[in-house]
């Protein structure tokens, strides 16, 4: 390694030795505020929820293998098909991007870590925390079983007088908080660590998308949040922002819920949409074909994804003008995405195909995002919506996106940057029985829930009546979760059986065009001995990094701090305190300012 | 695995998918579906079924066009041992417009008909020739036509070929009223009143229910619309009207347990404190009106069939059979809800 080259300052502690080594031990990681280390944390917690929600859907499945089944009562179903929708969204999709753009960001761009490396761990606590305490709601009185868009009026007190609905405001405040300023990192990183030359035009396409997300999430969680409050405030204080009687409408709550709620599909498929622009040029062994026009299409579907949310309110009897207007816009969405489908086949075209298990889950993602698109479009139609929503032709349309989308998506990553991470391949025969299991598993899962759902098979139903026809398409969809599961148990034991391989991956295993790729696997804890000048967009196959300066470079890297730790569990201890008192509060209260007194004092370097 | 040695998608794979793939298509498009949108039995239904059937192929070219497109660059252009390395292209202008502008084209074959039809259903009704009130309760439908005088439960009787103009509310949370054979779907939200309207053309029973989650048994809040010929919903209208007799002295015609069954629901039952018999002096609100309830083909919102053990079972295990519902386990005993069931047959 080239590490003595560089030196890396750090006080005694720090975790980047000037050996280029980290520090081992637990207490390491939970002070850790290294890029890539909080990035590993989040992908085990992302990937321990993504198991909870999939153990979730797995019972739900179960539970309408037949008609009039009786395996889970009706109350136990509301709240598992609600928090299987919290889970997978928010716990587990979200935080496994969010894995990625920690990871692998700064490392694609040029930097030794994210703008603000304690707000980092900070993010990850508030995450980690914030699914902690709503999944504790299962053993402390009942889950939500609200859904996971929790409308109002159902939401009351009066309509829900359990704690459920406030683990779930509660626990979504956290979470929501910690992805707002994990959001404002990846900004602040991406604007101003990028290595010189590394031009906006020049970003790889995943830090392109990271970036957009960025701003979808700081502009998409506040009216949650907002909405969440009011929600808080008419259970526990006793206004009326959701009661009719009072002057209060229920569905103020709908529009700010899906002004959050529409974007945040997007926020959960762009990133998958970066990835597999990454990945299918490398393994294409070709440039990504109409480079701007993938970004600005990323960038449009953003953009436009504000100004959708009332298809979702189709049925809410609108009016034809507000109805007419959301139909159109929402059909204009599909021009820039079927713009990103057409380039990633072009980048394949004429290219040279090697179908490594990445690619392969690459490829699973355009085929089956095109089935999730054309049925979007067949619900863009506001009439023929009011047939379709709310049944299972709704629920296969956006399993078809997030699961045949952002699911293949991260999996394709997990593929792809696998071998940068650990400095191991994951196996490549293990990988293509998992991605055949998935692929035929989803679609055995998701393709018959579109016929279920045109013939008149509603959604959040615990149990549905034999006669009307529905049982067929329910039995193969069970049938094909069983294998979508065991295609998951696949990569547990693919992931469990690599890490034990030797790190033989070497810098470039797939001969791909991205900085991350330039430094050693695992990279170092610095990440670069010199910062990288860029001087083209695929660097690493147009010897696109200048040679670097004569002499030193002097850098410093952080120290590690609990104090995000500290501050993260006052806010805990608050929310906690809602359900359990105000002194609690006060404690947590008391916590958190020490934590930020510390925080803000703490010597950096 | 960096020996180079491309792994292709084995064609007999695909094979055994697109088996799989028709096989159940052609499952799904025989058989009986009664609550089916795609048996459309009224002008809107037609109309918006028409309009589904034109984006559907729409989508299928675009689906064969574009998998099309992707399994031959799959096939074609896997890495071959000695080939030379890919001709870096970077772009095509020319190409990205024209994939720019061709969904743009077919979004305008989908958007003008959906407009249409949008503008034509979603307007007042051109005729209402049958008004009732629907609202919603957790979870079982009342259906009021104040024209007619009816006030009954969970089956709603229209005439075929009159347009029914129908005005929802609820009493407690967001609902969504949907027959998918007569018409989309449209929500019942408090505070508001939301219309629709459909014209049935064809007599029959078709069932339907509640699309919006409304809490713990959303599942069982059924209902079934039974669209007659004019004679028999004149018929319906006039036996639905009528009010049961008023305390009438027992003749000695009558069957023993309907008169007992008669005492408890007056009596110890407590059955008169949520539930109204029109002439009686039942007058209960909070759960259906059963002044004719005998004449239901089903009871619990479409759950259970009506017959003497169905309402047996409701009568004395409501939260086995409906979850978290706001009837009363009164504790009868199987002989007294047997009574109790067999007077509300009674009531025809």
């Amino acid at each position: 390694m080239a590490t003595a080259e560089a030196r890396v300052h750090g006080s005694p502690g720090a975790e980047a030795k000037s050996g280029g080594t980290y520090a081992g031990g637990i207490w390491s990681w939970i002070t850790t505020v290294d890029h890539k280390r909080i990035g590993i944390l989040y992908f085990v917690s992302s990937l321990a929820f993504f198991l909870i929600g999939g153990i979730e859907a797995m019972l739900i499945r179960l539970q309408l293998a037949g008609p009039e089944n009786t395996l889970l009562s009706a109350q136990a179903y509301n709240q598992i098909f609600t928090m299987h929708g919290v889970t997978m969204l928010l716990f587990a999709v979200m935080p496994m991007s969010a894995a990625f753009f920690n990871f692998i960001v700064p490392l694609q761009i040029g930097a030794r870590d994210v703008a603000f490396p304690r707000l980092n761990a900070f993010s990850y606590w508030l995450f980690l925390f914030g699914a902690l305490f709503l999944n504790s709601s299962f053993f402390l009185g009942g889950a939500p079983d609200v859904g996971w868009f929790a409308y109002a009026n159902l939401t009351s007190s009066q309509f829900s007088p359990g704690h459920g609905v406030d683990f779930y405001i509660l626990g979504l405040a956290l979470a929501g908080a910690g992805s707002i300023v994990a959001a404002l990192n990846f900004i602040v990183t991406i604007i101003n660590l990028r290595a010189p030359g590394m031009t906006f035009m020049r970003l790889p396409l995943f830090t392109w998308m990271t970036f957009v997300v960025s701003f979808l999430i700081i502009l998409a969680f506040p009216p949650f949040t907002i909405s969440t409050v009011f929600l808080l405030f008419d259970r526990m204080f006793g206004t009326l922002f959701f009661e009719p009687a009072g002057g209060g409408d229920p569905r103020l709550w709908q529009h700010l819920f899906w002004i959050f709620g529409h974007p945040e599909v997007y926020i959960l498929i762009l990133p998958a949409f970066g990835i597999i622009s990454d990945v299918i040029p490398t393994f294409s062994r070709k440039p990504l074909f109409g480079y701007p026009v993938v970004v600005y299409s990323g960038v449009l579907i953003a953009f436009l994804g504000f100004g959708v949310w009332a298809h979702h309110m189709f049925s809410v009897g609108l009016g034809p003008v507000a109805n007419s207007a959301f139909s159109g816009l929402t059909m204009l969405i599909a021009i820039p995405t079927g713009v990103k489908i057409f380039n990633w086949i072009a980048t394949m075209w004429g290219g040279s195909l090697r179908f490594r298990t990445a690619m392969l889950f690459s490829i699973g993602l355009v085929a089956m995002f095109v089935i999730g698109g054309l049925s979007g479009v067949m619900h863009s139609s506001a009439p023929a919506d009011l047939q379709q929503t709310d049944t299972y032709f709704v629920v296969a349309h956006f399993h078809y996106v997030l699961f045949g989308g952002s699911i293949l998506g991260l999996f394709a990553g997990v593929y792809y940057w696998f071998p940068k991470v650990t400095g191991r391949f994951l196996n490549e025969r293990l990988g293509a029985v998992h991605f055949w299991g998935m692929f035929l598993g989803l679609n055995l899962t998701f393709f018959p829930m579109h016929f279920a759902g045109l013939h008149g098979q509603p959604r959040r139903t615990f149990t549905y009546p034999a006669g009307l026809g529905f049982e067929g398409f329910n039995l193969v969809s069970t049938i094909g979760a069983v294998i979508t599961f065991l295609a998951v148990l696949v990569f547990l034991v693919n992931l469990v059986r690599s890490l034990r391989t030797a790190a033989t991956a070497g810098a470039n295993p797939w001969e791909a065009s991205t900085l991350e790729w330039s430094i050693g696997s695992p990279p170092p804890p610095h990440n670069f001995d010199h910062t990288p000048g860029v001087t083209s967009r695929d660097p690493l196959w147009h010897d696109g990094i200048a040679p670097p300066p004569p002499g030193e470079e002097e850098f410093h890297m952080p120290n590690p701090s609990f104090w995000p730790l500290v501050v993260a569990g006052g806010l805990l201890l608050i929310m906690a305190g809602a359900l359990v008192g105000l002194p609690l509060v006060l404690f947590g209260v008391a916590v958190t300012l020490v934590g930020i007194y510390g925080w803000s004092f703490e010597p950096i370097h | 695995m960096t020996d180079g040695r491309p792994r292709y998608p084995g064609h007999r794979r695909i094979l055994v998918f697109a088996t799989l793939a028709i096989a159940l298509v052609a499952a799904a498009c025989g058989g009986d579906f009664p609550q089916s949108s795609l048996r459309p039995q009224s002008d809107v239904a037609r109309e918006i079924d028409t309009l589904f059937r034109g984006i559907f192929w729409w989508a299928m070219g675009v689906l064969v066009v574009v998998e099309g497109a992707l399994i031959v660059a799959i096939i074609r252009f896997r890495e071959r041992p000695g080939a030379d390395k890919p001709k870096p292209v970077h772009g095509n202008t020319a190409l990205e417009i024209g994939w720019t502008l061709a969904p743009a084209i077919i979004l305008i074959f989908i958007g003008v008909p959906t407009m249409i039809t949008l503008w034509r259903i979603d307007r007042p009704p051109p005729s209402s020739d049958v008004r009732v009130e629907v609202i919603g309760h957790q979870w079982w439908w009342e259906f009021n036509y104040p024209d007619l005088g009816v006030r009954t439960a969970n089956e709603l009787h229209l005439p075929v070929g009159r347009t029914a103009d129908l005005r929802l509310k609820t009493a407690d949370v967001i609902h969504s009223f949907w027959f998918p054979q007569v018409s989309g779907k449209r929500d019942l939200v408090p505070g508001t009143e939301n219309q629709l309207w459909f014209t049935p053309d064809s007599v029959g029973m078709y069932p339907g229910q509640c699309a919006e989650f409304c809490g713990t048994s959303h599942a069982l809040m059924g209902m079934r619309l039974f669209v007659d010929t004019p004679e028999e919903f004149d018929r319906w209208v006039a036996r639905e009207a009528s009010q049961q007799e008023a305390g009438a002295e027992p003749r000695p015609s009558d069957d023993p347990s309907v008169l007992a069954g008669r005492e408890i629901f007056f009596g110890a039952g407590g059955c008169i404190s949520c539930h109204a018999i029109r002439g009686t002096t039942a007058a209960g609100i909070l759960g259906p009106d059963l002044t004719h309830v005998g004449s239901r083909s089903t009871i619990a919102a479409g759950t259970l069939d009506n017959t003497p053990d169905k309402l047996v079972i409701w009568i004395n295990e409501p939260h086995e059979v409906k979850p978290g519902n706001l009837m009363l386990d009164m504790g009868l005993s199987d002989e007294q809800a047997r009574q109790v069931a067999a007077y509300l047959l009674s009531l025809e």
